[in-house]
């Protein structure tokens, strides 16, 4: 370590896990684009297999690129350790398989990503995982849905698109009191807005197509563990056998005993990437690192065009909402300002006063913004969630996510801000015009 | 695995192995504030190569009970009394930082029970700043942080135990975090670190120690730097030097070369 205390976010992303490569003296991170890694002999082959010694067999469980990846971004987070996966629903998934199978219950906030709410509701019921589904800021009902077979709780530091803020303190002090972690998906804040193991969190869940990559090139997905929860607790009640027995499928392995901390990470490993196989690619792994090495500043620069662009529509005649917790109206203002003090993010919703036909008038006349189903790009995005990301979703569970209608969801990149404002206005003015022709309200 | 040591239940983490009496041992003893986990490596491969492991959870630390040792030479009789316990006259003792000097005072007060003795990151004396000190005691998780920085020596290890992805820095706090929560009644890191500093026997027991002693030495390591150790190793009757290339928390910094040092040693003696 070069100085004396803990080094400090900036220096993180850039230099966290990677070193020059000893063998070539390549100071960016090499891309590891290999299947497999050559045993030195027998006795070294057997105890890499046996967890003996540390290093790589084989790039679905592991590779140094990844590693690198992995590394920074438990850095980043404050973690002990991550795992990179192949989207952020594969890391998702292993997550939520690495602690329970059928028979178990999760408790997860209402206010999910459209694919995350799919999973947990239609798919992992089909596998016996049943999902309570409970209003993010209603701390009796997150209380009142636990059971006795409940293993964990589930919601995104900040609500994909309705931004209501979730109260990490409370939630994970309800969570932890029936002996269950608390899983956040912080991909729409990135670490650098929070870091949730700050706030009680215990396992983080990113998509790094988003924020992280933040150039809207690669798919991926990253869990990282806090290695704050403690498996055979007090208040768990041996719920955690995947942790706490012997597992047949590794050397009789008790990953909890093997490592204090790590057991999560250990079990992910070891049996979540091996047989469910959703690993991420080298070339992915490299193009990731390349994000997270700029995210300072560009999440500096997301949050800055944010504030606005919000100011501007908060004020314009045709907006009748805008859903950023910045503003003093935003029901999780105040929770923001207490556990993201950087910002809330970059991705918000509002409505546009008048019928559907405007809201489509509005999207079909942006010229900056591109219409598309992402978010975290450095470009600016916009979408209709109700129509794309959420169209599996009933309205009234559209409703208590805080999308109506005619929302409209945006993803503001790093583009000069006035030409982020112009591009709204000219959209904005064609929608009053067709509301004008059709009649509708303007 | 729980024994009963000195009326009081004591973990030692085995390599998921039953005793075989036929085989030779190897007691592993942790650090301040740390528990069985960081030699998990190590452990796992001894166990696999024909031997009886115990990684012991101190007193008082982690899985294990009873009051943590208040001293050096309080922990050292947990050690032979783990030995009488396990029903085995004869053991290696692999101590780290603190773990060192347990182990040196077990083996000089028992030099016909143990057949080798390994110093991992030791120094002797083993002074403990005032500012740790205090801070162990009034601000516990600043004092994690600071002892932590000065812990490990690179932020991109090789990979490290458990494994690739594992980020060190963060896995070393988060384990004394865990530890010291293990115990409520006592604060058991200024403890440790109390009877790092005061031990004053280092040189006796030394000159009592008979067995070869294996001085493991991170050539980076700031808690205990090599140059601390040197007093310890002019005395050791049969002493040999290995520098490992990390810092103090050498087991997960670099497991494998701390491993083929330990375990070529306990080999060939």
């Amino acid at each position: 370590m070069p100085g004396y205390s803990d080094p400090g976010f900036d220096t993180l992303a850039l230099h966290a896990g990677a070193a020059p490569d000893p063998s070539t003296g390549a100071r960016a991170v090499p891309i590891h684009l290999t299947t497999s890694f050559v045993f030195e002999s027998s006795d070294q082959a057997a105890a890499l297999f046996n967890l003996e010694r540390a290093g790589h067999v084989y790039s679905r469980i592991s590779n140094p690129t990844n590693a690198v990846l992995e590394q920074r971004i438990a850095a980043l987070e404050g973690g002990i350790g991550a795992i990179a996966t192949a989207s952020g629903q594969a890391a998702l998934h292993l997550a939520i398989t690495t602690l329970m199978g059928a028979g178990s219950h999760i408790v997860a906030s209402s206010a999910l990503y459209g694919g995350s709410h799919n999973l947990l509701h239609y798919t992992l019921s089909r596998f016996g995982i049943e999902t309570t589904f409970v209003k993010p800021g209603d701390l009796q009902a997150w209380r009142a849905a636990v059971k006795p077979n409940t293993k964990l709780f589930f919601g995104e530091t900040v609500g994909n698109p309705g931004m209501y803020v979730l109260d990490l303190p409370a939630v994970s002090q309800i969570a932890h009191a029936v002996g269950v972690p608390l899983l956040v998906d912080a991909t729409l804040t990135s670490p650098w807005l929070m870091k949730p193991f700050d706030h009680g969190a215990d396992l983080i869940v990113h998509s790094a197509t988003k924020f992280l990559s933040g150039h809207g090139t690669v798919i991926g997905g990253l869990v990282v563990d806090g290695g704050s929860f403690d498996w055979s607790g007090p208040h768990t009640q041996g719920k955690f056998e995947e942790l706490t027995k012997a597992y047949e499928g590794f050397h009789n392995m008790v990953f909890d005993e093997e490592s204090t901390v790590g057991a999560f990470l250990l079990r992910a490993r070891r049996e979540g990437l091996r047989d469910f196989g959703a690993c991420m690619s080298p070339h992915t792994a490299w193009l990731i690192l390349q994000g997270i090495e700029t995210l300072p500043l560009r999440m500096a620069r997301h949050v800055s065009n944010t504030e606005k662009i919000v100011r501007f529509l908060a004020t314009h005649p045709m907006v009748s909402r805008v859903g950023h917790p910045m503003l003093e109206r935003h029901p999780s203002h105040e929770l923001a300002q207490k556990l993201l003090p950087r910002g809330a993010g970059s991705v918000f919703s509002f409505d546009i006063q008048g019928t559907r036909q405007q809201g489509q008038a509005f999207i079909e006349a942006l010229q900056v913004f591109s219409h598309l189903a992402n978010v975290g790009d450095c470009r600016s995005l916009v979408i209709h969630p109700a129509s794309t990301t959420h169209f599996r979703v009933d309205d009234e569970t559209l409703k208590a996510s805080g999308i109506g209608p005619g929302t409209v969801r945006l993803s503001i990149g790093l583009e000069d801000p006035e030409d982020l404002i112009d591009d709204l206005k000219r959209a904005l003015k064609a929608a009053e015009k067709s509301g004008n022709k059709s009649g509708g309200v303007a | 695995m729980i024994y009963t040591v000195q009326g009081a239940p004591l973990f030692a983490y085995t390599g998921g192995k039953s005793f075989d009496p036929q085989k030779p041992t190897a007691v592993f003893i942790h650090g301040v504030l740390n528990d069985h986990s960081v030699w998990i490596l190590q452990t796992r491969y001894f166990a696999n190569h024909g031997w009886n492991v115990l990684a012991i959870d101190l007193p008082g630390h982690g899985k294990s009970g009873g009051k943590a040792p208040g001293s050096v030479q309080e922990a050292a009789q947990a050690i032979i009394g783990l030995l009488d316990a396990v029903g085995v006259s004869k053991a290696v003792l692999i101590g780290h930082s603190f773990g060192s000097l347990i182990a040196l005072q077990a083996t000089a007060d028992n030099p016909t029970r143990v057949n080798q003795l390994a110093m991992v990151g030791t120094a002797y004396p083993m002074r403990v700043s005032a500012i740790l000190l205090e801070s162990s005691l009034n601000d516990p998780q600043k004092a994690i942080q600071m002892v932590n920085v000065f812990s490990h020596s690179t932020l991109a290890p090789p990979p490290s135990a458990l494994g690739p992805g594992t980020w060190l820095l963060g896995g070393s706090k988060a384990l004394m975090r865990r530890v010291l929560a293990s115990n409520p009644d006592e604060n058991i890191f200024h403890i440790g670190f109390k009877a790092c500093d005061q031990y004053d026997q280092g040189e006796i027991a030394i000159s009592k120690v008979i067995c070869p002693i294996l001085f493991v030495l991170g050539s980076k390591d700031q808690m205990t730097h090599p140059k601390a150790a040197q007093g310890l190793i002019k005395l050791a009757r049969a002493g040999k030097v290995v520098y490992v290339n990390g810092g103090h928390q050498l087991m997960v910094e670099a497991p494998d070369e701390t491993l083929n040092a330990l375990y070529s040693f306990c080999k060939i003696s």
